[in-house]
């Protein structure tokens, strides 16, 4: 349903009158729409401190001032943002006591990726916390990273806990008016996970967070924000399954992480929503804003993505490089089938001096599908010394498929070293042919010709994960040979 | 084992084999030469079931099958090896996991479960003495960056894992330097026995001294116009093709 500016503000008035202030609806779900009153509801729901009810209603303000963004090479039709629920709770508030109790349907994913919770609790104590719509059911190992002074909870408990460190880092990595969907989140963002190692201090265990999308029509909107503090190390994971589903989901996530002098962030992806059926049709919208700023020297923040799924993907994880000698990753495997889009990509910003960037995408299209990489680099004039390395790769199967690669490079610094490699190949006849000849069939081939190309990028994963992601790259492609 | 009746291929319009007889039984070793571009390789391609070759015959059997009936990786998992000429490059993926899935894929066709971990790397082991294959190589990607030889190498070295009724083996021989030539041909000896044979297609009289063959055949435009025992090898390697092309053109 396409709307314009005025029918938006009409639809607004008209809203606001229709609800008002409610508090008489059933209190697990928030109606559709989006107003100044839902917004109010959602954060007195959460039972959030002014400020934060303030810094929301900034963000709508914002929000409504901008227009949807519109890309060259993403097409989708107009999304009706006041379709959507905002807000909605679990049906079920129970506690889990353990992984085994998890959703059967999250399980069988994971049986599909022949990784058993067990299992996963088992390899190297994986902390999960789950995000089943908006609100946090599971948070675990949370005592055992308490006695380190870590704190790994969702963000409406960190609100409610810890709200000097949330009101000091949010926003500053991302701010409200970055973009269109950046302010949408701030505006109504219901939950998501915070993390803050303290000085000194290396995280002994991967921190996990699976998120998934539960409920017809409801847009999720998390926040993440991760601080490490000076000297400290974390690696991140960040997961995500969502059922079959026939209408598009909106998701605009926000992820900020910050890093201070000689911290360490590693901040792992694998996303794998629902992507449309074969036609097309169905599927997640999945329009991120990922930014990591290395606020401290020496500090580090690495970006390791593998995206399989949704329909649309619109993100760029990016790293401000702001402390001299810091250094920022991004590891990228994008596979598109068919009709998926991708537009993914990162932007490196270098500001300190001696900072370094690497860029390593790999790219793999199949079907009907579009798969572009977008990636900046930006020297700034003080950044003396500062050096990228940028190679994008894309791997086509088949004739339908498109690959795209658009690398912006602004050099305002003439010490600056920058170098970009780009490749584009389409798997063999020949390589096909060899494994056949060895008894291997056209899907297994396939799936090893193309882990065996984003092997660079999977060996960047912690180990659990990058076997879940080499079976999801097979299981993405699955069909699009033959 | 293998029996061949006029079998005849093109590609892109183009006849290239242009009615094949041959008959391979268990324990043999065939070799066929010929001058470049008499069909040598299509052969083999067609034997291995590439698809872009047009292919009929009045008959093409293996082990009672009927081979033209089976898809390529059918064929392999029933036995067929071929050792290709050009073995390609399969970047990031490791020759060990390579094998294990094909070796796999055989054992699942025979009903068989996934080999052991402890079984395999035993194998991999003993195969790899036995070619002589420099261990880092098991562990590299599939042929990249490998020399032509060490490629080469490698194919005797699959084919030793996967143990398989009837090798092909296009020019593998070429590339190879003189102490790879002796110690790969050695590995196919070993390999040899009563319910497994070969085809060997070479240049070189040299190779054949290493892998006696029972039979010699001449392929020349797409046809098999001599055969003979070794002997004929070492008549084509002193006088070359022209005496047979005479030889035909005076049947002809
Ligand atoms: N796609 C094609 N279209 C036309 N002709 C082709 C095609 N592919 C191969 N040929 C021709 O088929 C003929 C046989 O090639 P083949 O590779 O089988 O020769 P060979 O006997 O193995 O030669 P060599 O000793 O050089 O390896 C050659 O003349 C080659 O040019
Ligand atoms: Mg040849």
């Amino acid at each position: 349903m396409a709307y314009t500016e005025a029918e938006l503000a009409e639809e607004l008035k008209n809203k606001k009158y229709e609800f008002g202030f409610v508090s008489n609806f059933d209190s697990d779900k928030a109606p559709k729409g989006l107003n100044e009153d839902i917004i109010r509801l959602i954060s007195s729901k959460k039972n959030e401190p002014e400020w934060l009810l303030k810094y929301r209603l900034d963000a709508f303000r914002v929000w409504e001032s901008m227009t949807e963004p519109e890309w060259a090479h993403l097409h989708h039709p107009p999304i009706d943002f006041q379709d959507l629920h905002y807000y909605s709770a679990p049906k079920t508030k129970k506690r889990l006591n353990s992984l085994d109790e998890l959703d059967p349907e999250l399980k069988s994913m994971y049986d599909k990726l022949g990784i058993s919770t067990e299992e996963q609790k088992r390899l190297t104590g994986v902390a999960i916390d789950v995000v089943v719509d908006s609100v946090s059911v599971e948070t675990s190992f949370k005592e055992k990273l308490g006695e380190l002074g870590i704190i790994f909870c969702s963000f409406s408990e960190a609100v409610q806990e810890h709200p000097e460190l949330v009101r000091k880092y949010l926003g500053t990595v991302v701010p409200t008016n970055d973009n269109f969907y950046a302010a949408l989140n701030s505006a109504v963002f219901t939950d998501g996970s915070f993390c803050y190692i303290p000085p000194g201090t290396r995280c002994p265990m991967e921190l996990s967070t699976y998120f998934r999308i539960n409920d017809a029509q409801t847009g999720q909107f998390e926040r993440t924000l991760v601080i490490a503090d000076k000297g400290s190390y974390v690696s991140y994971l960040e997961g995500c399954t969502a059922p079959m589903r026939d209408e598009n989901q909106l998701h605009a996530a926000i992820v900020e992480l910050i890093t201070m002098d000689d911290a360490e962030i590693k901040y792992s992806t694998i996303q794998n929503w629902y992507p449309g059926n074969e036609e097309g049709k169905g599927g997640i919208y999945n329009f991120v804003t990922k930014r990591g700023l290395c606020e401290g020297r020496n500090s580090k923040i690495s970006w390791t993505q593998v995206e399989t799924g949704s329909a649309i993907t619109w993100k760029y994880p990016s790293c401000i490089l702001k402390g001299d000698g810091s250094v920022g990753e991004f590891y990228s495997v994008a596979v598109t089938n068919n009709y998926q889009q991708a537009d993914t990509g990162t932007k490196m910003i270098h500001i300190g001096k001696n900072t370094k960037s690497m860029i390593i995408s790999k790219g793999i299209s199949a079907g009907k599908s579009n798969n572009s990489y977008r990636g900046l680099v930006k020297v700034l004039p003080k950044a003396h010394n500062a050096r990228n390395f940028s190679q994008c790769d894309s791997l086509l199967l088949g004739s339908e498929c498109g690959a795209h690669t658009f690398p912006y490079i602004e050099a305002q610094n003439s010490s600056a070293k920058i170098e970009h490699e780009a490749t584009t190949s389409k798997i063999g006849e020949d390589q096909i042919f060899y494994c056949l000849q060895r008894g291997i069939d056209e899907e297994k081939a396939v799936s090893l010709i193309v882990n065996g190309y984003a092997k660079e990028v999977l060996n960047k994963l912690p180990m659990e994960f990058a076997i879940e992601a080499q079976k999801l790259l097979s299981i993405s492609l699955e069909g699009s040979v033959g | 084992m293998l029996t061949i009746k006029n079998l005849k291929a093109s590609i892109e319009g183009n006849q290239i084999l242009k009615g094949i007889n041959l008959e391979v039984k268990p324990g043999e070793v065939h070799a066929i030469m010929g001058p470049n571009g008499s069909g040598k390789s299509t052969l083999a391609s067609v034997l291995a079931g590439r698809d872009e070759y047009e292919a009929i015959a009045d008959e093409v059997t293996f082990l009672g099958q009927d081979l033209m009936e089976l898809a390529p990786e059918e064929r392999s998992r029933e036995g067929l090896f071929l050792a290709f000429q050009y073995p390609v490059e399969i970047p990031g993926v490791s020759n060990i996991n390579f094998l294990k899935a094909a070796i796999n894929a055989k054992r699942h066709h025979q009903g068989l479960e996934d080999i052991s971990a402890k079984d395999f790397i035993a194998m991999v082991k003993e195969k790899q003495a036995m070619v002589e294959l420099k261990s880092n190589l098991a562990n590299r990607s599939v042929n990249e960056g490998f020399s032509g030889g060490e490629k080469k190498r490698n194919e005797i070295f699959q084919m030793a894992m996967l143990e398989p009724k009837l090798g092909i083996l296009d020019e593998t021989d070429s590339g190879l330097d003189i102490d790879a030539l002796k110690i790969v041909s050695n590995g196919v000896n070993k390999l040899k026995g009563p319910d497994r044979a070969f085809v060997v297609i070479t240049h070189y009289q040299r190779l054949l001294d290493y892998i006696v063959p029972d039979f010699v055949h001449v392929l020349f435009e797409g046809r098999i116009v001599k055969s003979g025992g070794k002997e004929l090898a070492l008549e084509l390697e002193e006088k070359g093709y022209d005496w047979i092309k005479e030889e035909i053109g005076v049947h002809n």
